[in-house]
């Protein structure tokens, strides 16, 4: 009989409860408290996946979160989580779960050929393919490309909710094992309160393995009392939650888990929640992860870490192999052979490196299994579904012991990545082969295990006193004495010691450092040699420790090789950076509920509903919803566009610009103000009279237009893109609050306040004097009047090149003024128009656009608008515009674009196929006045080559148009159509 | 996330304020050209504390001055923008 079977009793799963699930399509039974991991081992499964890139077979390695080989997808549809540890699923009734990167199957994989390929695909060969050509590189990066990754992601939509949370702590404990239930507990008892975190489904950690006693209890039942003391006093205890990532100011994010992977949640509940907790203090007790031994064939399905062993045995109630080796360099290995043996389980050897160990656990296992010292795993031998041997030297001397289960343990390493995160300190501490934290530069400290101590009356205490240490600086109102903690009953067994090279005589091309992403000894070896020797290098080149599991059994083996290439200590060689998260997280999780609709905010105009009535089809423009055209039956966008901005310049036509920024500027330094934020000057308005202005960004680029109005001596109207109408508020404030404090001027922001409507067109004055009943305003002029019962403030300004009125009310009285509107344009022959029609008569007008033609790198001149600059200077901008590169002939600067076909916009001018672009086209549309196209752009030296024959090109759509050069107004270059 | 303590409204999440600019850059209007480029332009980027103009924009929206230390992020004060003289 070989491989792992469950055991007839023990374990902390509840054989009541039986569970059943699949696997690669096998229904199989667990009970509940298995892991996916042991539910399959307890059922004789070893093989669950294949590697990543020679698809050797693989098993399970482990029996945490810092398992590399067992990656399996769990789940279905939307729920399916690829990439999911095996040990790190808790089974549910129906789970099922598939295996990764093999086909057809684990057993008959085709990608096991990788493994003839072998010597062709070391390390950096893909980097090495780019020095080839690039048409043989695209052969064969089609299949290197789909090689590549190891789990698929889902295809379905994921029909699950994630919540947010946030919430504030006096202590936060991150890790529920002995060291962390330890200072949860004194902390409490000490007036805290506590938030105690833990990634398992229960309480414990290290002693769920383990059958120490405390207090002549089970330590289950005292962490269960620990439990109940922090929730009764206002604290938190969360289990399946991972403490992500440690960040400013003592925050750290939280990943609850409120169902297994791919397991539906409770009634429409969230199946994850992101925590962002503020503790006033933290306590990391986030123990250590065992190293394996380096060796050949070491990652073998039945090569398992000895912690791992103990943990089935003891808490799964699972015997991983039937004739187990344990190969180690320190005590703790012995705990597990202590438990195998408990279990009736047989082993057929026990290989130390030590010279000699003479400790009470090795003592007491001695006498009933074989222990050699001086000894070291060389080579595991099997096959696709286990190890079936290990070739060991003895003193020297060769053995072959027989076996199907190799438990091993080359050390533990302290988990510091949160402590990395908050910006601590690292001490390396050889006699164990880990880093331990030193200083920290937040309010936190790291005990137990995480922190280098050894023992379990050690860590015991090494926590309560940190608790006791974090209330006692809080100056908390409720503080008191904490008791102190009892003494627990176990042998010990030390972690303390180190095996962080292979065993000489390893063959190192199978000797596994990093499992997930298949870097051997040998490939380090090679990435040295190649002279990637900075341990930055070694990673990215290697990718060592770049796998899902981020190198937590394998990074400071590769280190360890590196520094002995290097001839240099470790500590010397240094480590890579730590970053969140610890574990991965879902990007559902990050994401939480700002998906799908409320990604963003949509901002709807005050004649929203009018719009919609009319059936407008609608354009996103920012966060706003804009008409962009009124479409009559059977047209379609294109044509509604084309047949409303030709009624503006025959008739007469009404749009909504309501979305435009409106600022009120009030107070005897109004002028003085306006004349910092425009460009232009603006003190010479007389009242009840506007101009165009526009902005500059402080390098002297135009960044924004728009209209100043003086209403009274003292107060302006200024009205800017909508698009920039956030940013402008922002920099008014900043130059009012900022940058001219002494200013006796008041300014308010209202967009949102006046609704605005724009009658256009040759019409236009006769339907606006008939609505308000008194002369409309001349050109530039402002007045005030009533439609109907409403006020209504009149500003005469024309962006399409037609005569026009901006008809201002407020918002919540527009509707009726829009309706008045509408129906006197109706019955003039006229109509509504939106977006696009507004596009195609500007483009026709010449007028620049934010976006377009305004892109941030525009200087005044570039654009035509030099000779409306403020002679005085004193604006934002003045300053920046006086720069040398600033006054080139050479720069780009506006043009008109003509053609018979039509002109994609954003194609580069070039003079012949195949030359240099010389400048953009910025804005295109039909020519509303006969046929043809027309188009705005930026050209080198536009101003001296009117007439000039060029090519406006767009490889990526494919289309090379023939265009003239003319200037930028196609109509009405005087402005006839809109002056008194 | 940073904890900033507002003046008016007290500690507050970091998402609550937006970053504007270096205490150096600002540059006024009226200041001679090469000196606004240079103090735009030509600036130090030390590793230490530093003094930043913020602005608590979802919050009340008042402009402050900070001193924080752009590698440790600690943040030393927070205060109120006054301009110097």
């Amino acid at each position: 009989m070989s491989g792992p079977r469950r055991l007839a009793e023990a374990g902390r799963i509840d054989r009541g409860r039986p569970i059943r699930f699949r696997f690669d399509g096998r229904a199989y039974t667990g009970f509940e408290g298995d892991t996916l991991a042991s539910a399959l081992l307890a059922n004789g499964v070893r093989l669950l996946g294949r590697s990543f890139k020679y698809h050797r077979p693989r098993g399970v390695f482990s029996a945490g979160v810092e398992e590399p080989n067992a990656l399996v997808g769990v789940g279905e549809g939307g729920r399916f989580e690829p990439n999911t540890r095996a040990t790190d699923v808790f089974i549910y009734e129906g789970l099922v779960a598939t295996s990764q990167n093999r086909w057809p199957s684990l057993t008959a994989d085709f990608g096991a050929v990788n493994q003839w390929f072998a010597p062709f695909i070391p390390v950096g060969f893909y980097y090495k393919t780019f020095f080839g050509g690039p048409r043989a590189w695209r052969f064969y990066e089609h299949f290197i490309r789909r090689a590549a990754g190891l789990g698929r992601p889902p295809r379905t939509e994921e029909p699950d909710v994630f919540e947010h949370r946030a919430a504030f702590c006096d202590v936060l404990v991150v890790g529920g094992g002995p060291s962390g239930l330890a200072a949860a507990s004194s902390a409490t008892e000490a007036g805290a309160r506590v938030f105690l975190v833990e990634q398992d489904e229960r309480l414990g950690g290290s002693v769920l393995a383990c059958p120490a006693r405390f207090d002549g209890r089970d330590m289950a039942d005292w962490a269960a009392d620990v439990r109940a003391k922090v929730v009764s006093t206002g604290g938190r205890v969360l289990t399946r939650t991972t403490a992500a990532g440690y960040w400013d100011h003592n925050l750290i994010s939280l990943a609850e888990r409120l169902g297994e992977p791919g397991q539906t949640p409770r009634a429409g509940g969230p199946v994850q929640r992101l925590w962002r907790v503020r503790a006033r203090r933290v306590i990391l007790a986030t123990g250590a992860i065992e190293r394996p031994l380096l060796f050949g064939g070491n990652d073998r399905p039945g090569v398992m870490l000895s912690s791992a062993v103990r943990a089935y045995v003891t808490r799964f109630g699972v015997l991983p192999g039937q004739r187990i080796v344990i190969a180690t360099c320190n005590d703790d290995a012995y705990l597990t052979a202590l438990q195998i043996k408990r279990a009736g389980g047989k082993i057929s050897g026990i290989i130390d490196s030590r010279p000699d160990a003479d400790s009470e656990i090795v003592r007491q296992v001695s006498l009933s299994a074989p222990v050699r010292f001086d000894a070291a795993p060389v080579n595991a031998i099997g096959g696709t579904h286990g190890v079936t041997g290990l070739d060991a030297v003895v003193g020297g001397k060769a053995l072959r012991l027989d076996c199907d289960l190799i438990a091993v343990s080359g050390g533990f390493t302290p988990v510091v990545h949160l402590h990395m995160h908050a910006g601590g300190g690292l001490d390396w501490d050889e006699a164990s082969g880990g880093f331990v934290p030193t200083s920290s530069r937040q309010s936190q400290i790291s005990v137990g295990a995480a922190a280098g101590l050894d023992g379990l009356q050690q860590v015991l205490d090494n926590g309560w006193a940190a608790g006791v240490a974090a209330s006692a600086q809080l100056d908390l109102e409720t503080a008191s004495r904490a008791a102190p903690m009892g003494v627990p009953t176990i042998a010990h067994a030390s972690r303390i010691g180190a095996a962080l090279h292979p065993t000489p005589g390893s063959p190192l091309k199978t000797t596994f450092i990093d499992l997930q992403n298949d870097v051997t000894a040998s490939d380090i070896d090679l990435a040295w040699r190649e002279g990637y020797r900075s341990v930055e290098h070694l990673k990215r080149y290697t990718t060592l420790g770049m796998a899902t599991d981020q190198g937590k059994t394998g990074n400071i083996l590769g280190l360890a090789r590196l520094a002995a290439a290097e001839g240099r200590p470790i500590p010397e060689v240094g480590l890579t950076t730590f970053r969140p998260p610890y574990t991965p997280v879902t990007l559902g999780l990050l994401a939480g509920e700002a998906t799908g609709f409320h990604v963003a905010p949509e901002r709807r105009l005050p004649l929203d509903a009018q719009h919609e009535s009319a059936r407008v089809a609608w354009q996103t423009s920012g966060y706003w919803r804009r008409p962009r055209v009124f479409p009559k039956l059977g047209e379609t966008i294109q044509q509604a566009g084309l047949r409303e901005a030709r009624a503006v310049r025959s008739r007469v036509g009404l749009t909504d610009v309501s979305s435009l920024a409106k600022f009120e500027i009030v107070g005897p330094d109004a002028a003085a103000l306006l004349e910092i934020v425009c460009a232009t000057s603006v003190s010479k308005l007389a009242v009840g009279r506007g101009k165009y202005t526009f902005m500059l960004r402080e390098d002297g680029f135009v960044c924004d237009d728009g209209t100043v109005w003086r209403l009274a001596e003292k107060q302006y109207f200024l009205t800017s893109s909508t698009g920039g109408a956030d940013r402008m508020a922002e920099h008014i404030s900043y130059v009012r609050k900022v940058l001219a404090p002494h200013l006796r001027v008041a300014v308010v922001t209202s967009q949102e306040r006046w609704a605005a409507a724009t009658l256009a067109g040759p019409r236009s004055r006769w339907v606006i004097a008939q609505l308000l009943q008194a002369p409309p305003p001349s050109h530039m002029s402002a007045l005030t009047g009533r439609i109907g019962d409403v006020d209504v403030r009149v500003l005469a300004a024309s962006y399409s090149g037609e005569r026009a009125f901006e008809i201002y009310a407020a918002a919540t009285e527009m509707p009726p003024v829009w309706e008045a509107l509408a129906r006197a344009v109706e019955a003039d022959g006229g109509a509504a128009y939106g977006l696009d029609a507004l596009e195609l008569l500007r483009i026709e007008k010449g007028h620049v656009e934010v976006g377009a033609e305004i892109d941030g790198r525009r200087t005044p001149a570039d654009l035509g608008l030099h000779r409306m600059l403020n002679r005085r200077g004193g604006f934002v901008g003045a300053q920046g515009l006086s720069r040398q590169a600033l006054q080139d002939s050479d720069r780009q600067v506006l043009v008109g674009l003509a053609a018979e076909e039509p002109i994609p916009e954003g194609a580069m001018l070039i003079v012949s196929k195949g030359a240099s672009p010389e400048g953009h086209v910025t804005s295109a549309g039909a020519r509303l006045s006969g046929d043809g196209a027309v188009a705005l752009g930026l050209l080198v030296n536009g101003g001296a080559r009117m007439g000039e024959g060029l090519w406006a090109a767009s490889p990526t759509r494919g289309k090379l148009v023939k265009v003239r050069v003319v200037a930028p107004h196609f109509h009405d270059p005087a402005g006839d159509r809109f002056r008194d | 996330m940073l904890l900033i303590c507002c003046p008016f409204c007290g500690p507050r999440a970091g998402v609550e304020f937006k970053f504007e600019r270096a205490l150096e850059t600002i540059v006024g209007p009226e200041m001679p050209a090469t000196e606004a480029m240079s103090r735009l332009y030509t600036r130090d980027n030390p590793r230490g504390v530093s003094g930043e103009l913020w602005r608590h924009s979802f919050g009340c929206g008042a402009w402050l001055m900070l001193q924080r230390d752009t590698a440790t992020h600690e943040i030393s004060s927070v205060t109120l923008f006054e301009a110097h003289p």
